[in-house]
């Protein structure tokens, strides 16, 4: 492994960045100047923080300029913790619990949520994480659907599972879930409602087959016994 | 009853003919409002007064959700005018298993389990950036013997699932046999999935820094004479499929995806290199597994049409079995696991890792706080992007194209809703 090696070698900073990404950073913010407002390599890709009201033109850009034809994603993140449940002391480390301090993620962030996209370029090889903060009271982003067509699905699921409108996207619909749903499942607020129902099982969830006395080797035999003669008895019927 | 006009003859005939070609996302027909009846898109005067005459408005047709050629519970409303489809409506979310959420309640290792569930038929492929992701974020990595077997069976679910389409993607147009083909071929490659992994569709063999187990005795045999049985399999289907009348009359210049648009889509793996588009993740991304040290060929075809994609996913099926010979003859021996803690907390940090899946780009962007499970996982699956082209791919075609067009997108539905 190529990879393997280099890492041995020397321990280079795995954020480090290509030449070519490099220069493609260095072309994004020639072209939007102070609409940057932050950026950070992460491994191996910029990860840049856009004024919102440039969410749009950083799209145009990465597509023209910058030759990202290619859209893989638009998503968003809620960074406000989930409340905590339970208590602390619980001996039940099977379900991830959080620090209860609320950071932002590379390139920061100005409040609780966050759209960020990738885009990428089908024959630069190259690519680019965008990000832009979407005011908590305003829930409204720029739509990137006039400059990348298949941001439509993506924009209606930021849409569903945070609650966060696009500008001049054609049509704000429901895409996973049935139109009457309310809610928006994937804020962090959104309680799992089969977790608070029963909880995760944790790590042993072995049970005993049924007629089957716990561990305990001759009596399970017994029982095998038991069933093969149930079966015989019950075939000429 | 509001019945159809069936089509005419002309109509008809051009369907087998190139002018289909304009007819797929040019004007005229290529608006969504209720289509006139423009005199120039009728080849005689005679066809435009029958439809006139028979014009009942349109209608509006539900495919699926249980639809078989929907591979699941993807559903279609489409609009019809006669046989000719003025806007389709794909609605998803039937499948829809929340994974987004679920993995914020699961730790690294439980999360393998849900998102094999994601493509079902290449569950092994889905494992592997989001255990890559884990690694680079605590920044191991796992040995390079587990790093190759990790690529053969990738490479294995990538002809497993090309296989089932090979095969599948007759049926659509009409064909009963090559489906049974394409499940008896498939065989062969699933039950070494299952002798190395232990199950045939969720392996879940994957862990952080490593594998479960070594590959089973006398396996490495065992693959080289399955891949013969792969390359029989995609002669057969040559022969059989892509080189049939009737196939190609259904399928050539039927559902173009111009490259750049597919790619303003989204639009990924072999049905973006169907374009034209020479793009692998594979060869151009960030090196992972151990494709650096394999030589393969990326193929693409210049047509972008329901048959350039069948004819790409052909070729990548033998490539695919060939870069499954040449990693068994390099493959190294030593550890499988790498050492990594009993209780795996992944260090604060955010990562987007993708990788060619046989359905195209899969990604996942994972947000760390330190804890035992992610933050927030963003699962990027292929066919969600593929799918959404199909508003604008399939407005102006006829009806029995509509199947053709889905069935040679090939996607699965858990790939779509997650």
């Amino acid at each position: 492994m190529s990879e393997l090696k280099d890492t041995e070698a020397e321990p280079a900073d795995p954020h480090a960045l290509d030449e070519p990404h490099a220069r493609l950073l260095a072309r994004l913010g020639a072209e939007l100047g102070d609409a940057v407002l932050e950026q950070e390599p992460c491994f191996g890709i910029p990860v840049v923080r856009i004024r919102r009201d440039s969410w749009r033109r950083a799209a145009e850009v990465a597509k023209v300029t910058l030759d990202c034809d290619f859209l893989s994603f638009i998503s968003a993140i809620d960074w406000q913790p989930a409340p905590k449940e339970g208590d602390e002391d619980s001996s039940d480390t099977s379900s991830p619990v959080q620090p209860q301090d609320v950071t932002y993620g590379v390139a920061g962030s100005d409040g609780r949520f966050q759209v960020f996209a990738h885009v990428q370029s089908t024959f630069r090889n190259w690519g680019l994480t965008l990000k832009v903060d979407v005011d908590e009271h305003a829930m409204l982003a720029e739509s990137w659907v006039p400059v990348y067509p298949g941001a439509d699905w993506h924009e209606r699921e930021c849409w569903e599972m945070f609650g966060i409108s696009f500008d001049e996207h054609p049509a704000l619909r429901h895409l996973y879930l049935p139109s009457q749903f309310e809610g928006h499942p994937l804020r962090k607020d959104y309680v799992l409602l089969s977790r608070v129902v029963k909880p995760w099982p944790g790590l042993v969830d072995v049970e005993a087959m049924p007629d089957e006395p716990a561990a305990d080797e001759p009596a399970a035999d017994d029982a095998e016994g038991a069933g093969e003669s149930d079966d015989s008895g019950g075939d000429p019927e | 009853m509001n019945l159809p006009p069936r089509a005419s003859e002309a109509e008809r005939s051009r369907a087998s003919t190139g002018e289909r070609v304009a007819a797929s996302g040019v004007s005229p027909l290529a608006t969504s409002e209720p289509m006139e009846l423009d005199p120039r898109s009728f080849r005689h005067l005679a066809d435009m007064q029958v439809n006139v005459e028979l014009d009942t408005g349109d209608m509006i047709l539900n495919l699926g959700p249980q639809h078989p050629a929907t591979h699941g519970t993807l559903r279609i409303v489409v609009r019809l005018d006669g046989e000719r489809v003025i806007s389709a409506d794909p609605i998803i979310g039937y499948m829809h298993r929340g994974y987004e959420k679920l993995t914020e309640f699961r730790t690294y290792p439980q999360i393998t389990t849900l998102i094999n569930r994601i493509d079902w038929l290449s569950s092994f492929a889905n494992e592997v950036p989001f255990i890559a992701a884990a690694e680079r974020l605590m920044g191991i990595e796992a040995p390079p013997r587990a790093l190759y077997i990790r690529t053969i069976l990738t490479e294995l679910s990538r002809i497993a699932t090309f296989l089932l389409f090979l095969g599948e993607m007759g049926l659509q147009v009409g064909a009963l046999t090559p489906a049974f083909y394409g499940f008896r071929d498939r065989e062969h490659i699933l039950n070494l999935i299952e002798a190395a992994t232990g199950g045939r569709f969720h392996p879940n063999f994957n862990r952080i820094g490593g594998l479960k187990d070594d590959l089973p005795w006398g396996w490495v045999n065992d693959t080289r004479t399955a891949m013969k049985t792969a390359f029989d399999a995609c002669d057969t289907f040559e022969d059989l499929v892509a080189g049939n009348e009737i196939f190609e009359a259904r399928t050539r210049s039927i559902g173009i995806i111009p490259a750049e648009l597919g790619a303003a889509y989204g639009v990924s793996g072999s049905n973006l290199r169907a374009s034209g588009v020479d793009w692998d993740l594979r060869r151009d991304g960030k090196p992972y597994l151990a494709y650096p040290e394999v030589d393969f060929r990326v193929w693409t075809h210049p047509d972008g049409d329901s048959f350039a994609r069948y004819w790409v996913r052909l070729q990548e099926t033998r490539e695919a079995a060939r870069i499954v010979l040449q990693l068994l003859d390099q493959l190294p021996s030593g550890p499988i696991m790498t050492k990594v803690p009993l209780i795996i907390k992944v260090p604060q940090g955010e990562i987007w890792v993708e990788t060619e899946n046989p359905l195209g780009q899969m990604g996942y962007y994972v947000v760390s706080k330190g804890a035992t499970g992610p933050f927030r996982v963003k699962i990027r699956s292929a066919s969600f992007s593929n799918v959404s082209i199909l508003p604008w791919l399939l407005r102006g075609v006829y009806v029995p194209d509509v199947i053709t067009i889905l069935g040679s997108l090939y996607f699965i539905l858990g790939d779509i809703d997650r």
